[in-house]
């Protein structure tokens, strides 16, 4: 009997969801929702993370307040910045461990990191049209802390068909590395360090201009413009530049890293749902570009497959690829001019990566939800670059990336 | 068949302003949780900490989320 009710108070609350706001929420008979989930992420060879994340969200008519606790632990190596070479390479990090790379091997630097960060929101129905988010994240690790606020307001228009959001954000960001940031550009053998400071800073602008639509019984549809400004310290102070001889492309010594310290980032965001009277397709598009010269191009395809009673299985593919950022250098030549910025951070590399994934949900107790996911992501550029010079030409400019993500998650009404 | 029909859904989805109108009665199935743009906030917020900390790009689908040292 509890169990009709249950389902009877669902269907009305989607049914007045539906009738109250154009663009439908997420609907539910109940006050309290808990979702908790786990995800464990592991490069071969690399860095492995689990990251754990709960969020409370109470629900009211016309409020929703949502608070969400996340804790990510990473530990194993990351790559140093310097190229692989035909000899062994050894390096001391700031708090004076020695690591050596072998013959051909890319120089990765052993590292353990926790984060902890914590945000909420709080959602407001204004009137009848109007709604408001505001936002606030806290979030610190060893050698970064972050703080920020957000606010969002929607209009419905159009007999609720579309809806209007405007938003801003903005983040401050301290960074502190152990045994402080380097001097930017200086020359290194590896061990040596020179300080810049003990601590650096960044702050972030974001606004978002998006457009949601209704298109008809069966598809909605979204397309955000986001603009973001980024000013202060964005180097890596972990990562260093190879410098090679001009002719035998040997190893003579190692940069820092530089970075400018503004960026614009652009996006341009379109979200398509549609429903197949059982199944549902999810297709995303952005396109993205900042003005140290990245160009990206990202596509993800989910389709949701229901297999009854509430089960489905969910395939997902996602692609990616992005252009070199200007300053994107794989080494330098060691009797080049020492160019304004560099850095050989792959991620800023011309590249592209692809994700496939499966998951597997289905309902727990009345009104729950738990879902399995499984996913391999492979990340490739050019290992061999035209520009390799000597020994370059036998070791690898750019190695692939493989990494499986696998998580749980649960959602529980109260 | 169904591909077609999806890139017809796509295409079609860049001409906003063709759209039907939908009566509140009709929006049923688009209430539905599977037919939220974000039908999983969680998965999506591993997803994005996992392509932030290692692609250039990142953003788009939304304002705030806080900053981590991971790029």
């Amino acid at each position: 009997m509890q169990l009709k009710n249950r389902t009877l108070r669902r269907q009305l609350s989607l049914a007045t969801c539906a009738l109250l706001t154009g663009i439908p929420g997420q609907a539910s008979s109940a006050d309290w929702v808990v979702d908790a989930g786990v995800m464990s992420y592991s490069e071969s060879d690399r860095v492995s993370a689990v990251k754990t994340i709960a969020t409370g969200q109470r629900l009211t008519e016309e409020t929703t307040i949502s608070v969400t606790v996340l804790v990510d632990t990473l530990t194993g190596a990351s790559p140093n910045g310097a190229s692989a070479a035909t000899t062994s390479q050894t390096f001391t990090t700031a708090s004076g461990t020695a690591y050596t790379a072998t013959e051909k091997e890319t120089p990765l630097r052993d590292f353990e990191d926790t984060r902890t960060a914590i945000s909420s929101s709080w959602e407001q129905v204004l009137n009848r049209l109007f709604r408001l988010k505001l936002g606030a994240d806290i979030s610190t690790e060893d050698d970064y802390d972050s703080l920020g606020l957000n606010a969002s307001l929607s209009r419905d228009f159009n007999n609720r068909l579309t809806t209007v959001t405007v938003g801003a954000a903005i983040t401050q960001d301290t960074i502190t590395p152990s045994g402080g940031t380097p001097v930017e550009r200086s020359a290194t053998d590896g061990t040596t360090l020179a300080i810049q400071s003990k601590e650096e800073e960044k702050s972030t602008t974001d606004l978002l201009l998006g457009v949601t639509q209704i298109l008809s019984r069966t598809t909605l549809t979204q397309l955000n413009y986001s603009y973001s400004l980024v000013d202060g310290y964005m180097s890596d102070p972990y990562k260093i530049v190879s410098e090679v001889d001009a002719v035998t492309g040997n190893t003579t010594g190692y940069r820092y890293e530089k970075r400018p310290d503004s960026r614009i980032r652009q996006s341009v965001n379109w979200t398509t749902a549609h429903h197949l009277t059982e199944d549902v397709v999810h297709f995303t598009y952005r396109y993205f570009w900042d003005d140290w010269g990245i160009d990206s191009h990202t596509f993800d395809l989910k389709y949701r497959y229901e297999i009854g009673a509430g089960h489905y299985l969910q395939p997902q593919v996602r692609y990616y690829m992005q252009s070199a950022a200007d300053f994107y250098r794989h080494s330098l030549v060691d009797s080049e001019v020492l160019p304004n910025y560099l850095s050989s951070d792959q991620r800023l590399g011309e590249m592209s990566s692809y994700t496939i994934g499966l998951k597997y949900g289905f309902p727990v107790f009345t009104d729950g939800r738990l879902s399995l996911r499984i996913a391999y992501m492979q990340q490739s550029g050019d290992s061999s670059p035209s520009d390799a010079i000597g020994s370059q030409k036998q070791v690898d400019l750019f190695p692939t990336l493989e990494a499986m993500i696998v998580n749980v998650n649960f959602n529980i009404p109260f | 068949m169904k591909g077609q029909r999806l890139v017809l859904i796509l295409l079609s989805s860049l001409l906003v302003g063709c759209a039907v109108d939908v009566k509140p009665w009709q929006r049923d199935q688009l209430a539905e949780q599977k037919m939220q743009l974000v039908t999983d906030p969680m998965e999506q917020s591993f997803d994005e900490h996992i392509y932030f900390s290692k692609e250039a790009a990142s953003g788009g689908k939304g304002v705030g989320g806080g900053g981590c040292g991971c790029n």
